[in-house]
């Protein structure tokens, strides 16, 4: 394949300007740099929520909230404590929505998907650029309404949406009549329409612009992971729309869709928000999944094992996850047939899921392992990732649901899959494509120092949450009889460590920016296969205008 | 496999009959790494269930673990510089997206059965309690033959209401799940629950009795449970519900058909005075087994 020659005479056709070149830009390269800084900020912000969260439930009582609502709400007395108490809620609620709409899917899908699909299929660029910009550009101002709409009024004496993410009428209605809630589905709708543009814009993408000879099936797994992801995007956020639009009209115009008292039902809100709600937990997923299946044949130095099986696995789990909504809600008072279902088809997931472990580990096998950062996260993510896949195999099972449902377990559970899954799929995507996007190699040793420290914290906040659950502490509390306090402090000291952990990641993308070590074009060696390590790196700022082509 | 289900049941609850202390038994423990133990027949077919349960799911992330320790030994760049070019092995495939259906098979024999169980009282109720969730305090109403029978609100107890209700010892009222009015209800009876919420969603849980049911403004939800020892058992509200939550707990008194029926026939002129007898008669009671 032509590559780094030829292309390095039209390196630089940069527009002039910082104003042209990222406000208005159309470059898939420099708009997913722009996602990366965006989720980056808001990872940051969404974990200090959490680390409030856990500083304040490192001891039973209340610890600080009552002095943060005092602080920041200007109230005293029992009126802190009150306004602490929705605070603490408050804070759950965006720790969960910016964590899930402003970091995990801005990185994965804005950033590395932006970055790397159209590289890895040889596309000059996205489909539609301008597009891709207003994609990027629709979020900051959503983030900005989610921000807002912790400093206005939501419950009477509360300030801030205190619903937790799933946002359940009629407390998210009646329960907090001010405007609050308004703002955070504002926020929702102008995220969800963000998504929604890209996932048209990668679906378009990829089914028009690879390569010649790059057909589906010898598409590489992140452009199939991601491919998945849009059409699960695509087919789930206008649910949501719908839900929060109804919310938003019995707020407002005296619509009773989920009110009771005017023939509607508070259950149809949580169908439909978990109609988008599973697929969007897959959504977090997946893309990671694509992620470390490179990094894993990479530095195995041998092809994925049973590509297509892993392809097919993730349109298995992207299909069967539109069907298994309802068992988030095995409590609700669901029929018995219709948790026989739901239990029936959740289970099925495991199948597909099972298969990808495998597959990676038998990528490894045979393979000739060279244990570089990104492979340090890539193997910590199939590990954990199986402990929190586990775990959801027994939450599938309605009956032991019963005990588990609402309590710490699955706390402990969706942060094995997300908080140490995805999150790890993201580290490991930045370590193995740094290098490529930036041209600057960062100190191994400062990353994997980031690892332990991280690896550590993560587990000492996690594993201990599975007791707390099985004991029966409910989720969302923000004060836990005494019993809980052991196994709580431990997880808060497992949270500080994390916070740690980010700081050593800043310091690493500080470091590597301020020491400028070059990295050269394919820094991994020849397991690198794919399209983006035949670009120098950073690759030039239009690529593949001599489309390669794939035997 | 029923027979192994009996046999392990067996083994719980003698567990349980060794452990301590009636009351400490349907409460959260410090450093506890398990479900709580059973109150009644449902759980102690869940705490089974989820026994059962990591005997597949523990060896399945061994297993895991083991081989990713293995190939990071044997497959690393110094033990084996030449990577194997294989791709493709169509049996190993099959073998293990084979091996996880028949362990889910094997979840979903006795899952089915417990679902079943949970939606299969045995018999008629001998008592029906309404509970309807409110922000932030629960309340019940027993529905029995009598135009009026018993009903109560329950609130959290407060520390400064411990002397007034009797119920300074922290070890069996404990802080935040104590409440000022318990459910009173006879043991060996099927108790028929209907839950429903007055402003916002709340949960009715009971880890001991593996009940929660969701409480649904416009909806009136249906669960039973009948608790086989008597003691106090403490849940929490578990759907959120708003700025108190964490401080809406669910106590239920189990007692022998005749405490009930005395409490019940007191309850009726004033649930204070009736829950106050009560108390005094457990205390006599233990009292005298302790002297025994």
């Amino acid at each position: 394949m032509a590559g780094t020659i030829a292309h390095d005479g039209h390196a630089d056709h940069k527009p002039q300007g910082f104003v042209r070149r990222w406000m208005f830009s159309t470059n898939h390269k420099d708009i997913g740099t722009l996602y990366l800084i965006f989720a980056i900020t808001a990872g940051i912000l969404g974990g200090f929520l959490s680390v409030m969260m856990r500083w304040e439930l490192a001891e039973p009582g209340i610890q600080i909230f009552h002095g943060l609502a005092s602080m920041i709400y200007g109230v005293e007395g029992d009126a802190a404590i009150d306004a602490g108490k929705s605070m603490y809620n408050a804070f759950t609620t965006a720790h969960g929505l910016i964590m899930i709409f402003f970091m995990v899917m801005p990185a994965l899908i804005g950033g590395f998907a932006n970055w790397m699909v159209p590289i890895m299929i040889g596309a000059p660029d996205m489909a539609f650029p301008r597009m891709n910009n207003i994609s990027f550009w629709l979020l900051p101002p959503a983030f900005l309404l989610l921000l807002i709409s912790m400093f206005m009024p939501s419950a009477p004496g509360a300030h801030g949406v205190g619903g937790g993410w799933t946002i359940y009428p009629p407390f998210s209605t009646v329960g907090q009549p001010g405007p609050a809630m308004d703002f955070a589905i504002l926020s929702l709708h102008i995220a969800g329409a963000s998504s929604i543009l890209g996932a048209i814009n990668f679906i378009t993408t990829i089914f028009n612009m690879r390569a010649p000879g790059m057909t589906l099936h010898k598409m590489p797994l992140f452009a199939w992971s991601v491919l998945i992801t849009a059409f699960l995007l695509l087919l789930s956020l206008p649910v949501l729309a719908g839900g929060i639009t109804m919310l938003l009209t019995d707020r407002n115009f005296g619509t009773t869709f989920f009110a009771p008292d005017g023939g509607g039902d508070p259950l149809l809100f949580q169908h439909l928000f978990w109609f988008f709600g599973h697929p969007e937990v897959y959504i977090l997923i997946l893309p990671g999944f694509g992620i470390i299946s490179h990094i894993v044949s990479t530095f195995s130095r041998k092809p994925v094992f049973g590509y297509l099986g892993m392809a097919y696995a993730m349109v298995a789990i992207g299909v069967v996850g539109f069907i298994v909504w309802a068992h988030h809600m095995y409590t609700v008072g669901l029929s018995l047939d219709t948790q026989r279902y739901f239990v029936f088809a959740t289970m099925v997931i495991a199948v597909p899921t099972g298969v990808k472990i495998f597959s990676w580990i038998a990528t490894m096998w045979g393979g000739s392992l060279d244990m570089r950062t990104p492979m340090l996260w890539a193997i910590g993510f199939i590990f954990l990732f199986t402990v929190g896949g586990v775990t959801g195999v027994q939450l599938a099972n309605a009956g032991l649901d019963r005990s588990l449902h609402d309590t710490y377990y699955v706390v402990a559970h969706f942060h094995y899959v997300l908080s140490l899954g995805a999150v790890f799929a993201i580290f490991a995507a930045w370590y193995y494509w740094f290098p490529k996007m930036t041209g600057y190699m960062y100190n191994s040793t400062v990353a994997r120092i980031h690892f332990w420290v991280t690896f550590i914290g993560v587990n000492l906040i996690f594993f201990p949450q599975h007791f707390l659950g099985l004991a029966g502490m409910p989720r969302r509390y923000i004060d836990y009889p005494d019993a809980f306090a052991g196994w709580n402090h431990v997880s808060s000291i497992g949270s500080y460590i994390s916070a740690v952990g980010v700081l050593i990641f800043l310091y690493g993308v500080f470091e590597a920016f301020a020491k400028k070590r070059e990295a050269g074009a394919n820094p991994w060696g020849e397991g690198a296969t794919t399209l983006e390590w035949q670009l120098s790196s950073p690759p030039p700022y239009h690529q593949w205008e001599q489309l390669p082509r794939i035997k | 496999m029923l027979k192994k289900m009996a046999w392990l049941s067996g083994v719980v609850s003698t567990a349980s009959v060794i452990l301590p202390g009636i009351a400490s038994a349907a409460q959260p423990m410090p450093w506890q790494v398990d479900l709580q133990p059973a109150g009644t027949g449902i759980m102690r077919e869940i705490r089974w269930f989820e026994e059962y349960t990591l005997w597949f799911l523990i060896p399945i992330v061994l297993l895991v673990l083991g081989l990713l320790l293995y190939v990071i030994v044997r497959f690393n760049k110094r033990s084996n510089p030449t990577p194997s070019r294989v791709s493709h092995n169509t049996m190993i495939e099959i073998i293990w997206t084979i091996g996880p259906v028949l362990v889910l098979l094997m979840f979903a024999v006795p899952s089915f059965q417990l679902l079943t169980a949970q939606y299969t009282p045995p018999g008629e109720p001998g008592l029906t309690i309404k509970a309807t969730g409110n922000q932030w305090y629960w309340g019940y109403e027993y529905q029995g033959d009598q135009a009026e029978d018993v009903s109560f609100d329950a609130y959290m107890l407060r520390d400064a209401d411990r002397a007034e209700y009797g119920k300074e010892d922290k070890a069996v009222y404990p802080r935040l799940l104590a409440v000022d009015n318990e459910i009173v209800v006879p043991v060996d009876t099927t108790v028929r629950l209907l839950v429903t919420a007055g402003d916002v969603l709340h949960s009715w849980a009971m880890p001991a009795f593996g009940v929660k049911m969701d409480a649904v403004p416009g909806r009136l939800n249906e669960t039973w449970f009948r608790v086989d020892k008597e003691g106090i058992y403490y849940g929490q509200c578990s759907e959120l519900c708003g700025k108190d939550h964490a401080f809406m707990p669910i106590a239920v008194r189990a007692v022998s058909k005749e405490q009930y029926d005395k409490w019940h026939a007191a309850a009726l002129e004033d649930v204070g005075v009736a829950n106050k007898q009560l108390m005094a008669a457990i205390e006599s009671q233990q009292k005298l087994a302790s002297a025994e």
